[in-house]
């Protein structure tokens, strides 16, 4: 059981949480994700690390309500518990002195590259950081991503704030000013599959980072299987982070959409009222 | 003493009733029956039987416990050696141990061993509350990584000697296999977590959540939170593949996620709980150990019209127990013997609607000394489903050994341990179960637990 001892709406369908957790905060390092539980009857979600606080003992996470789990997760306030958490699973970002990098964010993307750019430029990298979203409002964490960057650019795909367009616009016009030594790219799995396009002709290494399904998430059932330069790697063990020339988004992607039908049935059945009638929540 | 009584049955659900359902299958002898079945024990005065069980249960004597109806003293009997006896009378295979030892085996059927240790532990846990005897502490702290059977028959063995033991699990719930793995309807969760209550009388904590490798290394556990010992039995974890095309299409999983999913997260009661499962009409169970037949048994009870065992040698060599076989075929499941897929075809949306499938003789013994499987050139054929388990075995799980740099392995990832006392490379350290002998089973894991406990002890004890 952990404690949140922060909730915080940051936008329409965006939520963190920041729990205590105080092992965890110790050993966690950027790129690394999380496994959540939060009712004896609930499944276990993968979360990628969105910051951690050694001195506070805790770790922030941030997530979109995308399914019945986070529908639930979004419910939760401040002085309540998760039930299990478990991490810090997965291998951490290899962070060296690279030179230039490009640290992209997109959506909900934004954290987990948080941590990952923080680190980098705290290395002594020159961090450009790319962060987008559909609509201003749907932005954040403008201040701690500026903080750990030598400059942040923003896009949107309605022009509401910073360029209009998608992040990868911004990150060509970039890579025309910038000898970029490694990219970093967190988002919806088109956008990463489209920054791995952009930089791939340029043969600049790109990393990418994959939240497939996941049960365990420590190696021991492989539905988080991934296919990266024609070989099939476990996300949770090898990854999350791989490189974005060698993956198959395609099948990423297909994998990711197995269950829709039943994440659609579960929110029903939550949302329905009949109270064990009829319906077809049964 | 009237030798040729037969054997008494075990009582069970009737198979086309229980394909549908998910509770137990065996449904255990009365007291009547134990005593019956019990008095058919020969008491001989070099019993072979315990020769063959691995935990060393006094067996003999817990069976004349029965017969007098003290089944209390036998409760006693068995738990002074075996700390989850339920468990072991539900999964263990007798009939290659104990059982496979008895005289009365030699010209009719042996005791049913398996089941009176089972009505036993059943019969303790509705009747009494077990008192524990309190031991003095030897002021020593043990850690054990991994909560299944090898870990907590370690773990309760060094409680009993007086030593401070706590357990470290990776998932939500203590119990490993047991509850991952092995389904409701051969081990309910109901008596694992009985048993599991035992061991925590014992004076054993159990930490879940807590992935050892990640939040904490051995030698953190072992240098800076005061722990004087360690036994790691993280099991067999990281499921193999066929490495053929099409195998990352939707609808293909691991025996452990079909399981997983269905067992420890419920899936079988989505939507009421909150994970999924997705079985379609025809299920192909790749493989046929104890683990394929608990998918494809599974599968039947998931929905699937038809349920399919595909293995690539006979019938003979299969490497499940008779008992779980002869329970599949009762349920309706199919047998696809000498075939092995080649290849996974799908459609638009990468769902698996097709398996290209080759036929094989078989040829020499191999290394396993069973006959090996030849392919035959030109025997490929389709064969549609829309589910498939891979069910072809697992390896080690990685976690512990590539966060222990000075841990021996073999090749195949496995912790080079002392198969006596379970001792590694690593002073202090000591592993036992599938993280060293690769797949096996519960039975063989406990052992090793409890050899390991004791040399641990020993090491302890010597040490100080």
């Amino acid at each position: 059981m952990n404690k949140i001892i922060k909730q915080e709406k940051l936008a329409e369908n965006l939520f963190l949480l920041e729990v205590e957790a105080p092992q965890l905060a110790r050993k966690a390092k950027a790129g690394q994700f999380v496994i959540v539980r939060i009712s004896e009857k609930g499944e276990r979600i993968p979360l990628t690390i969105a910051d951690y606080d050694l001195n506070a003992g805790t770790i922030t996470l941030i997530f979109q309500v995308v399914g019945l789990t986070t529908k639930k997760m979004s419910l939760l306030k401040t002085g309540d518990y998760l039930l299990d958490l478990v991490g810090p699973l997965g291998e951490p970002s290899e962070i060296e002195n690279y030179g230039t990098v490009a640290c992209i964010g997109g959506g909900v993307g934004i954290a987990p590259i948080y941590p990952i750019a923080r680190a980098l430029k705290k290395a002594g990298n020159k961090v450009i950081s790319i962060i987008g979203a559909r609509n201003k409002d749907l932005l954040f964490w403008k201040d701690k991503m500026a903080e750990v960057s030598d400059e942040l650019l923003i896009a949107t795909d309605d022009g509401s704030e910073g360029h209009k367009g998608f992040v990868t616009d911004v990150l060509k016009e970039v890579m025309t000013k910038n000898s970029l030594e490694r990219v970093w790219a967190i988002g919806p799995m088109i956008m990463m599959k489209n920054v791995a396009e952009v930089t791939r002709p340029e043969k600049i290494k790109t990393i990418v980072s994959l939240n497939p399904i996941m049960v365990d998430g420590t190696g021991m059932c492989g539905a988080c299987r991934v296919s990266v330069g024609e070989e099939t790697k476990f996300a949770c063990v090898d990854g999350p982070e791989f490189d974005g020339h060698q993956v198959d988004f395609n099948l990423a992607m297909r994998r990711a959409a197995f269950y829709k039908d039943k994440e659609k049935l579960a929110l029903e059945h939550y949302n329905c009222q009949c109270g064990g009638g009829s319906c077809k929540c049964q | 003493m009237p030798v040729k009584k037969p054997r008494n049955p075990m009582p069970s659900q009737d198979p086309k009733e229980r394909k549908q359902n998910f509770r137990e299958v065996a449904l255990g002898y009365d007291e009547q029956t134990a005593q019956r079945e019990a008095e058919r024990c020969l008491q001989c005065k070099n019993p072979l039987c315990k020769q063959g069980c691995p935990v060393e249960v006094d067996i003999p004597e817990f069976i004349k416990e029965v017969v007098a109806g003290n089944f209390q003293k036998a409760a006693e009997i068995i738990k002074n050696k075996n700390n989850l006896p339920a468990i072991c009378g539900r999964v263990c295979p007798q009939e290659s141990q104990c059982e496979y030892k008895c005289i009365l085996g030699k010209k009719g059927e042996p005791v049913a061993i398996g089941r009176l240790e089972r009505f036993v532990a059943d019969w303790e846990a509705q009747k009494v509350t077990s008192e524990i005897n309190p031991v003095e502490s030897t002021g020593k702290k043990v850690a054990v990584i991994g909560a299944g059977p090898a870990g907590l028959t370690c773990a309760g063995d060094l409680a009993k000697l007086g030593h401070e033991v706590t357990v470290f699990e990776a998932l939500h719930t203590p119990g490993g296999v047991l509850m991952y793995g092995i389904p409701e309807f051969r081990l309910p969760k109901a008596v694992v977590k009985r048993e599991i209550e035992y061991i925590e009388k014992l004076g054993v904590k159990i930490l879940t959540n807590t992935v050892i490798g990640k939040m904490y290394t051995i030698d953190e556990l072992m240098k800076e939170e005061g722990f004087d010992a360690v036994f790691i039995g993280t099991g067999a974890g990281l499921p193999y593949f066929m490495n053929i095309p099409g195998e990352n299409l939707n609808g293909i999983y691991s025996a452990n996620e079909f399981l997983t999913r269905t067992n420890l997260m419920g899936a079988y009661d989505f939507p009421h709980t909150d994970t999924p499962i997705k079985v379609g009409k025809k299920v192909a169970v790749i493989g046929a150990g104890n683990v394929a037949m608990d998918a494809a048994r599974t599968a039947l009870r998931l929905g699937a019209e038809e349920s399919y065992i595909v293995y690539r040698r006979s019938r003979a060599e299969m490497p499940a127990r008779r008992e779980e076989i002869e329970h599949a075929e009762e349920e309706g499941v199919k047998f696809h013997l000498l075939i092995s897929p080649i290849e996974f075809k799908g459609d638009e949306n990468g769902n698996v609607t097709k398996m290209v499938c080759q036929r094989f003789e078989l040829g020499e013994p191999d290394a396993s000394g069973r006959r090996k499987p030849v392919a035959i050139p030109g025997s490929e054929f389709e064969m549609e489903i829309d589910t498939v388990v891979m069910a072809i075995g697992q390896g080690p799980n990685p976690l512990v050994p590539a966060s222990t740099p000075d841990l021996e392995l073999t090749k195949k990832g496995n912790i080079i341990a002392d198969p006596e006392t379970g001792s590694t490379s690593k002073p202090g350290v000591f592993a036992g179960g599938d993280i060293v002998t690769g797949a096996a089973t519960v039975i063989l894991a406990m052992g090793a637990g409890k050899k390991a406990a004791r040399a641990i002890h020993d090491y302890l004890t010597n040490n100080s």
